[in-house]
């Protein structure tokens, strides 16, 4: 170990991944100062239940605080919250404030996440929304309401979501998405279709637009200020009396961009989540070398985002010459409907599928994902518990053909107590003793 | 250590089994947490804190 341990720590950003640097590194014992910088005026709260329970109603904005005010207290953390980074001065270590403050630093996590991408020439547009934070989520809330349309252009998680409230609160919903499926991207056909199909029976339509040059819609249709619909790029209009822009988000990464801090699709960090010069990256905004695929990886799930914190925090007490990589088994949720839906890995590029446990009929099932012969995901309905329990499988990359003879939970019995959880190398198997897996070889 | 869980928050995820599988579990339909120990003994500890500082939506309160 050759840097000396850091004794100013600066997180620039408030919310999940922040705040989960900040409690790693008192936890390890991290005694020096700790400024979290964050350019919204709340303290750090929880964004899937934006378009969740926030935007039914059912929670008011209480309740997505991450954390007490006195557990913050208790971190010693200096909050400078509602003001943004507007630069880094990585020679004198330093991060510049938008009231021009300085603030400095031994080692700076980055941590600003990410925006919402809008649709061009749209800013002002009364009736035209994105859902990224609590003041979108409460905006969008007051289109709700019975006898509304409401149409989404994008089929992602949050324009999924936001569908299943939308519908529950009696709107009219349409859903514009580019692909033939909604969401087969992220579960691939059968299930994406299967999503399909309900959020049809919930009354959703769902129109498959024609991209025409890469563009989707090409405009929001206005009256007065305020839109009343969109054209699509192939000439088609739909009407509206509000549009959710549900088309992915970007990195928030412009206030780095004289700093020399390596950036790309977000900050570019090795495999440690180190970038150089003092600067980690946690988060949603933190692009990674995966340290098996060796492939830049960026990640905007909100587990994510605290597990790449705690990395960080780990790394920084380490130092970047001891520091290790972060090798995460990505886990992503969603809910619609009466639908839980979760996924362990990553499924993007998998060529094979097989239902374990349930069926697509039941809406209720446990789906193995694999890719070059080995398991590379499992994608669990309304099968939370049964379904992390194949998590190992996917931790380990297992050898696609043994995966399958393996059931991890026989019969997914009552909830156990005390005890290791049931790995697929000990489960009963009515199949042949699974092959030992090649990793660690 | 005393813990407490907000199952209405608990979104399923199941990270506070897998960081600390002798004091959480989880229902087997809804995947909710089950905490099998509310004042569990100080080898946990550590497990426990970790569970609480993975909960992706900030269920697990600890009272040390």
């Amino acid at each position: 170990m050759t840097a000396p341990a850091p004794s100013r720590v600066t997180v620039v950003g408030a919310s999940a991944a922040g705040l989960s640097v900040a409690e790693g590194l008192r936890r390890d014992g991290y005694t020096g100062r700790l400024t979290l910088i964050g350019d919204e005026p709340h303290l750090p709260y929880d964004r899937p239940p934006l378009s969740k329970q926030l935007l039914s109603g059912a929670w008011d904005a209480d309740r997505l605080r991450l954390r007490s005010a006195e557990a913050l207290d208790a971190l010693d953390v200096e909050l400078r919250l509602g003001i943004a980074a507007v630069a880094l001065d990585t020679g004198a270590r330093e991060v510049v404030l938008a009231d021009g403050d300085r603030i400095g630093h031994d080692a700076l996590v980055v941590a600003t996440g990410v925006a919402a991408r809008r649709l061009p020439g749209t800013d002002g547009v009364a009736g035209v929304h994105v859902l990224r934070t609590l003041e979108d989520a409460l905006g969008l809330r007051e289109e709700l309401r019975p006898g509304r349309r409401l149409v989404i252009v994008g089929a992602g998680f949050v324009g999924a979501e936001a569908a299943a409230v939308a519908r529950q609160l009696g709107t009219e919903v349409t859903m514009v998405t580019d692909a033939a499926v909604p969401l087969a991207d992220a579960l691939g056909p059968d299930l994406g279709a299967m999503l399909s199909q309900v959020h049809a029976e919930h009354g959703v339509r769902i129109v498959p637009g024609v991209l025409v040059d890469a563009v989707l819609v090409d405009a929001v249709l206005t009256e007065g200020g305020r839109a009343t619909g969109v054209r699509l790029a192939d000439g088609r209009t739909i009407e509206a009396d509000a549009v959710l822009v549900g088309i992915g988000a970007r990195p928030n990464i412009g206030w780095l961009a004289t700093s020399g801090v390596p950036i790309g699709d977000g900050v570019e960090c090795d495999a440690t989540l180190y970038a150089g010069s003092g600067v980690w990256a946690a988060g949603d905004v933190a692009s990674w070398l995966h340290p098996r695929t060796g492939q830049r990886t960026r990640i905007e799930h909100r587990t994510n985002a605290t597990e790449q914190g705690l990395a960080v925090a780990r790394n920084i007490l380490a130092g970047p010459e001891n520091a290790t990589p972060f090798d995460p088994v990505p886990y992503v949720w969603s809910d619609q409907y009466d639908l839980k839906i979760q996924i362990y890995g990553q499924l993007r590029g998998c060529d094979r599928v097989r239902i374990v446990k349930g069926s697509l009929a039941e809406r209720r099932l446990t789906a193995l994902h694999g890719r070059d012969g080995r398991v590379c995901g499992v994608v669990g309905v309304n099968m939370p518990r049964a379904t992390r329990e194949y998590r190992p499988l996917v931790a380990e990359q297992a050898a696609w053909p043994s995966a399958v003879d393996l059931d991890p939970a026989p019969g997914a019995g009552p909830a156990r107590g005390a005890g290791p959880a049931p790995s697929a190398r000990q489960a009963p198997s009515a199949g042949p003793a699974p092959a030992p897996s090649g990793r660690n070889a | 250590m005393k813990i407490s869980v907000d199952v209405d928050k608990c979104c399923g995820a199941g990270q506070c089994v897998l960081a600390a599988p002798d004091v959480f579990d989880q229902r087997d339909d809804d995947g909710i947490v089950i905490l099998l120990d509310a004042n569990p003994p100080a080898d946990q500890y550590d497990n426990v804190r970790k569970a609480a500082a993975a909960c992706p939506a900030a269920a697990i309160e600890v009272q040390e």
